[in-house]
Formats: C-alpha cells, structure tokens, sequence
C-alpha cells in the first residue's frame, strides 16, 4: 500500500519544479509551505499582491513589521533588489503575463482547467474573492496544489467544476498528494503518479478521465 | 502660500458629511489610516458607503465604523477577516444588515485608477464566465471574454503615508502603500495622515510617489484628535 504524499513532500516536488530565475505567486494556504524547498543554489522571485516583488521569509520572532506583510497578512521580509509598488502595478504585473508561475490551492479543478477556489457557494457565509480570479486569468502558467479528493473523499479532479468559478481554462498542472497531471488540449495527461498506485487506482479517485502519459514516479 | 499641512484630525476631516463616499487605503493593518478612522468614527458620520481592500479586522480599524453602524455599503474583494470581533462585518452582512459589492482585487484598484485617470472603465478577462460578472457587459477581445468595468470616484480618500512636505507630495512605508497611491487620484477630498512632516525639496523628487497635486489636507500621526 502506496503512502500519499504529506503536505510537506508535496510542497517539496513543486519546490524542484519551479525553474531559477522564476518570477511566482503562491496563494494562500497549502503553497506557502513551497519557498522553504526552493533547492539551494536556486533563485525564485516571489510577487505578493500586496505590492512586493522579492520578498523574504518571515522574520525572527521580535523583528516583525506590520507594513511589511504578505498577501495572507503574515510578516514577512524582503530580499536585496526587492521593491515595492502600489496595488494597480502589482495586479499589472499579474494580468499582464509577467509571472511565469502562481501555485494555488483549489476546491475543484475540471478536466479543461477550470478553477474553482474562492468559495463553496451559497451559504457558506460571506464570500470574499481577495486576488484570487485576477492571478487565476494572468499568471502564464498556474499550478494547482491540493489533496486528491476532499476530506469526504469526493473527487476533486472533475468533468464540471459544481463550486463557483473563479476562471475558466486557466489550469495548466495540478500537483496533487497522489499525482501530477497535465492539462492537455485532449483532456488530463498522468505525468506522475505514486509508486505502488495502479492508473486504475487513480481514476477511482478521479472523475475525470486520465490518460497514461510519462507515468513517472512521484517523489517528494 | 500653499499648505496643505492641518493642526488636528478634526480639521482634518471638516466638511465630510452624512452619506460620504469614502476610499480607505490598506492592506489588513498596512497602511490603514488609524487616526483618520478614529476622527470620523468620532464625528458619529452615518451612512457611509466604503470601499477598501478589507473589511475590518480586530484593530481599532473599519470595524470601529462597521461596530457603530456607520456604514450602509461597503466595496471590497476580501471583506472576511479570521480576526473579527462582535458587530463584525460578518455579523452586520448574515444579518442583512449592510450592503456588499465583491470586486476582485485587481479590477477593485483599476476601477480606482480609472475613476481618477477620467476613464469610462475598461474591459477585463477578470472574471469572465463566474458568478461576479453576471449582469455585466462582456465582449470578445482576441478571442478571450472580457468584462465591462466602470470606474469608481469617491468624495473622500483617507490614506496613511510615510512623509508629506508642506504641498502634500507623499512617500510611502514598504507595503503599507498598496491602494493609497491609486486612491489619492479619485476623490474630491484626499487626506493623508503621515509620520512625518518634511521641508519641501527634503523629498527626492524622482522618490515623490504620490505628488501633492492629488492631496488636499496632511496631518500627523501624533496630532490631537
């Protein structure tokens, strides 16, 4: 029996993913555990929306300054040759194409790319889209963190995203803890899949159709 | 001789009334304007549409307004907060209590810039095809949708920044800038509360990010309320 990748693992096979020199916005939640497995020796750019390119870890405990916080109101640093610009440069800067990368978490994703991240729906209280459907439709190419299936064990990976739309067709690769799949023209492309876990395996976990294609293994 | 510097937040924030239209700079907690929400919270303003990135958190910021019942509408791409206290917006929201129009960050801010630059709106991929696009124009542009979004101007724009000198040219702290450079551009009163005060020509000029032509009234941080 096949162990799923932790959060951990996951987030360091996208780490190894992300190219030197990249410019990428990681969302909320699940990716920001992704800077601290940049490979040494790498250099990544991060853009948060707030206004900073090149930003830093979090500070020393004590060193924190709350003008100098991230897109999740968390402290954090800048780099040397960072900056920083107001928010209309910021969203410029993600609209206009000129991230290479933004990993985001994700409710849903369809087999066309289809995100779904802001919101469950109705009911579910006050909705709030933050910068959410502005970095899904800029960024060149997004990236999809998140579990296979939710808690319940429904398919995330689906023909129709059933949740809200944040924007449609934008998903490129969905780095999930059981495999990492393309999305092709002709529909998903298993690129990895976890050792020890059949295609078969994956697809019941999947409602989706997948398709074989490089079938290597998933490390993470 | 131009001045734009003011003694104290009640100068300040003279001449704001009841039903004012107001832009709040920040981002969370930076660059969120303290002592200018203290003042009109204060003065018991009433039926204010706001529009800000956020709504409210635990400090001493919007929510001061939203607590009071000061507020009859707010504009905002991420109004939740895991920080909220009672008579949050949440709490006003669930309760039917208040307005809200989600805007996504992005186009929230270009809306701004539009409403200052004397543009009709713009077209944005932003959007397309989801729930907060629907009733708006669209058109396809180079084969992708894109949506119609009209500009924003308010009467007042209340923004925190870094040094002011006596004709209201500003500098900013790190990313407590965010929205203030673009709000200082479309409203009719701009007010910035600042750290400091500065000689005119003490500010480099090619580091004046927001020049004072945009900005009516500065007061100190410090200055009484």
């Amino acid at each position: 029996m096949s162990t799923p990748l932790t959060r951990e693992q996951l987030a360091r096979r996208i780490a190894r993913a992300i190219p030197d020199g990249a410019f990428v916005n990681l969302g909320i939640g699940l990716p920001d555990q992704i800077p601290d497995h940049i490979p040494a020796g790498r250099e990544i750019f991060l853009h948060s929306e707030n206004g900073i390119l090149n930003m830093g870890p979090r500070p020393p405990a004590g060193e924190e300054n709350w003008d100098l916080i991230n897109a999740g109101k968390q402290p954090v640093t800048l780099r040397t040759g960072g900056s920083f610009f107001d928010s209309s440069l910021s969203f410029a800067m993600m609209r206009g194409g000129h991230l290479d990368i933004s990993v985001l978490g994700a409710f849903q994703v369809s087999e066309r790319g289809d995100l779904a991240n802001w919101s469950t729906g109705i009911g579910e209280g006050v909705p709030a889209v933050g910068g959410a459907m502005d970095l899904a439709v800029g960024a060149r190419e997004i990236w999809v963190m998140m579990e296979h299936t939710s808690r319940h064990g429904h398919a995330r990976i689906v023909r129709d995203c059933t949740y809200p739309l944040t924007a449609r067709g934008v998903v490129k690769r969905i780095f999930s803890n059981l495999a990492v799949i393309a999305v092709t023209a002709d529909g998903l492309e298993v690129e990895e899949i976890l050792p020890g876990l059949s295609l078969d395996a994956l697809r019941a976990q999947t409602e989706a159709p997948l398709r074989p294609g490089a079938m290597r293994p998933l490390e993470g | 001789m131009l001045d734009r510097r003011v003694a104290d937040f009640a100068q300040a924030i003279a001449g704001i009334g009841d039903g004012a239209t107001i832009l709040l700079g920040g981002f969370g907690g930076a660059g969120t304007p303290l002592g200018l929400v203290a003042a009109v919270h204060a003065a018991g303003l009433k039926d204010l549409t706001v529009i800000a990135n956020n709504g409210g958190s635990a400090e001493p910021d919007l929510s001061l307004w939203l607590a009071a019942g000061q507020v009859r509408k707010l504009v905002c791409s991420y109004p939740k907060s895991k920080l909220n206290t009672t008579a949050s917006f949440s709490e006003l929201y669930l309760a039917g209590k208040i307005e809200l129009e989600l805007v996504p960050q992005g186009t929230l801010v270009e809306r701004i810039r539009c409403g200052g630059a004397g543009l009709g709106g713009f077209y944005t991929p932003v959007g397309a095809g989801t729930a907060l696009a629907e009733g708006k124009e669209t058109r396809m542009i180079d084969g992708r949708e894109h949506v119609l979004e009209k500009p924003i101007r308010a009467d007042v724009a209340l923004l925190r920044a870094r040094q002011a000198d006596r004709l209201g040219n500003l500098t900013y702290n790190m990313a407590a800038r965010n929205f203030a450079p673009v709000m200082a551009t479309a409203a009719e009163l701009v007010v910035a509360e600042v750290e400091e005060f500065v000689e005119p020509g003490a500010i480099d000029p090619e580091a004046v990010v927001t020049p004072g032509i945009f900005v009516d009234r500065v007061v100190l941080k410090g200055a009484p309320r």
